[in-house]
């Protein structure tokens, strides 16, 4: 019955983004509309270099990725509708999955803009963690790193005016990101299903959410304030029940960048209240650039972050008492090459967490790119952590943009 | 008595003046006249093809589009977005230039919707791996160079006045620069770039020129020689618009977000 219902809700909220498109065209229709078409596809292998904690799972996965995109504006590129749809197949039968990561409306009128749809909104400014954003829920079988977002059901209206922009969110539907399956790694010991996520809310993923957000740019600092009130985007965990719930938040964030010279100070903190727990978090540090080494074209970043959570070892992310340092090379050359490598170190506990990317631009309408995670000697005490610690991987991308 | 001298003093230094006046206030004085002269266009978008090619001939394309808002007592306000190559199309950037102190600069990355505040101090660095820096397209405000008049030459047939500019900023990549301007029309004909060891490192010809609306001078080919690693970039410009009645409402963080 459940799995009816829900089926019956995505078909609901698939009518609505149909109906939606329909009206958009219809509006445009007699005036000049300009119109894009591109799609990336993607081939993605990842080889785990140990074998899994619990049964069937394996240690490679071949892996295939379609993104296409729409744009249509007119009136001066004053009125847009954007559309990107998001395909997955995978040997994970839950990373296999579908997503509409936007489809809006967009109409702007000299210093208010006002969007409809499905949308992807990014807040915030540290490079290790990220705090303050909170509109959309995280796409969690999609990418380790959480910045692969789902697409969000939204009215957004954003005012600039002297004193600042105001951004005015009303969020209708909240929705439920899946978790992997039993063939899927970076999981914990028992399945999940996100699509039986519960609420604390009795309107489930109906509660209406509401967010503002105030952001200026003073002189050599950007800020931004924001308050949130609705359901979270950060799970529960039920580990006596093996499922996740959404509890009613009320979240404020605080982000902070001064720029001066080659260095960037960047802060973010947030306070999450809900009936369960009273969360304080915050990131800060640096990035200092060494530009243009020795007439080279090639820039060296080295980055720091200090990260706090007063959950401690049940903060989801592990980030506790770390420290994260980092560095940044940018080739600046024909290929656009770039390496970001960086490390999180547990400053109570042994955990390690390494990361690597690199990508690279073949020809003009090539990519490749490598990614590298290791997990390593990651303490027993550590909440979700600890259930990933065999999964260290490589990631090898090909992508083809048409 | 006394009186009387000063007076001689002052109608002798003011004679001087008129009739030699320093190579340093005759460089300013041009540098000045040729920013004057392309007042008033308010606003401005054009396209750009960017042809890189490296020493073995090999050519790569890139393209971008791009908005100009005229401000006079603040330096332009102007705005990029790449449109190829395919996997940095949507990738955008805000420069407000200021006539004095550091630019103010956001970068939008169109995969995470993130715009970022960047450093402003990587003026030497090359602009998506071309023959061009960061400095070399941003906004040529007068107060950006120190000015020193060196001498009146023909370039192509043009009269013209060689022109030397120190940059001010220490973050350069530049000793300095000998520009050429156009002696009728102030326009910049070639602008050479010695580096810091004030050894030649690039040579900048200007080429179709065109006229608009009866005033603004505008290139239509911009190539860009490296002397040093024979790697060249020519810039195209298509499309020139002005007094589109953009106005500060077309460069903020918001519109940057929109930008395609």
């Amino acid at each position: 019955m459940k799995m009816h219902s829900s089926l019956y809700k995505r078909w609901r909220s698939l009518g609505f983004a149909v109906l939606l498109s329909f009206t958009a065209v219809s509006l445009v229709q007699g005036q000049d509309v300009y119109k894009e078409f591109n799609t990336e596809v993607a081939g993605e292998y990842r080889y785990f270099f140990n074998s899994g904690n619990y049964p069937n799972q394996h240690q490679n996965y071949f892996s295939i990725k379609i993104e296409p995109e729409l744009l249509l504006e007119w009136d001066d590129g004053r009125q847009q509708l954007n559309f990107t749809g998001f395909l997955r197949l995978d040997r994970d039968d839950r990373r296999t999955h579908a997503d509409i990561r936007e489809l809006y409306w967009l109409i702007a009128r000299n210093n208010w803009e006002l969007s409809v749809g499905l949308k992807k909104v990014f807040w915030g400014v540290t490079e290790s963690i990220h705090l303050v954003d909170i509109i959309n829920s995280t796409d969690i079988v999609e990418s380790f790193d959480g910045e692969e977002k789902l697409g969000q059901p939204m009215v957004h209206f954003s005012y600039v005016s002297k004193i600042g922009t105001i951004d005015l969110f009303a969020l209708p539907y909240t929705r439920r990101p899946q978790f992997p399956g039993s063939e899927g790694r970076l999981r914990t010991p028992f399945i999940i299903d996100g699509s039986e996520a519960g609420f604390e809310s009795g309107s489930e993923e109906y509660r209406p959410t509401f967010a503002t957000r105030w952001s200026n740019s003073i002189g050599v600092f950007d800020i931004g304030l924001s308050h949130f009130y609705g359901n979270g985007r950060e799970p529960l965990f039920d580990v006596a029940s093996e499922s996740v719930f959404y509890p009613v938040n009320h979240q404020t964030g605080l982000d902070i960048q001064a720029t001066t010279g080659p260095f960037l100070w960047k802060f973010e903190a947030i306070r999450r209240d809900n009936k369960f727990q009273e969360v304080y978090a915050l990131a800060g540090g640096f990035e200092y650039t060494f530009s243009n080494i020795r007439d080279s074209g090639i820039d060296i970043g080295i980055l720091g972050e200090y990260l706090y959570d007063n959950r401690d070892d049940l903060a989801i992310s592990g980030m506790d008492n770390d420290l994260f340092v980092g560095s940044r090379i940018a080739f600046n050359d024909t290929q656009s090459s770039q390496i970001l490598a960086g490390a999180i170190f547990d400053l109570s506990k042994s955990t390690q967490l390494w990361s690597i990317e690199a990508e690279r631009r073949i020809g003009s309408s090539w990519k490749a790119s490598v990614e590298m995670r290791l997990f390593e000697k990651v303490a027993r005490e550590e909440f979700l952590l600890y259930a990933l610690r065999q999964d260290s991987f490589a990631q090898f991308t090909i992508s083809k943009f048409f | 008595m006394k009186r009387i001298a000063y007076l001689a003093i002052t109608l002798f230094s003011s004679a001087a003046i008129s009739m030699a006046q320093s190579p340093e206030q005759k460089g300013l004085d041009i540098a000045q006249k040729a920013d004057e002269v392309d007042h008033g266009f308010e606003s401005s978008s054009s396209t750009l093809t960017m042809i890189l090619k490296n020493k073995h001939g090999q050519e790569s394309t890139r393209k971008l589009s791009n908005q100009t808002l005229e401000l006079v007592e603040d330096g332009d306000k102007s705005m990029i977005v790449f449109n190829s190559p395919r996997d940095v199309k949507g990738t955008a950037t805000l420069t407000y230039t200021h006539k004095e102190g550091a630019d103010d600069q956001w970068l939008y990355l169109p995969a995470l919707k993130r715009v970022k505040r960047i450093s402003s101090n990587n003026k030497s660095g090359p602009f998506m791996g071309s023959e061009f820096a960061y400095e070399d397209l941003s906004s040529q405000e007068v107060e950006k160079y120190t000015y020193k008049f060196l001498k009146e030459e023909s370039l192509n047939g043009e009269a013209c006045y060689a022109v030397e500019r120190d940059p001010v900023d220490p973050n350069s990549g530049y000793s300095r620069q000998i520009a050429w301007y156009n002696k009728g029309n102030y326009r910049i004909e070639k602008i050479e770039y010695y580096d810091r060891k004030n050894a030649l490192l690039k040579t900048l010809t200007f080429k179709n020129y065109q006229q608009y609306l009866n005033k603004h001078w505008r290139a239509g080919e911009m190539v860009m020689v490296n002397h040093q690693s024979n790697k060249e970039t020519t810039l195209i410009f298509d499309d020139y618009q002005f007094k589109l009645g953009l106005t500060d409402n077309d460069f903020t963080q918001n519109s940057l977000k929109r930008s395609r």
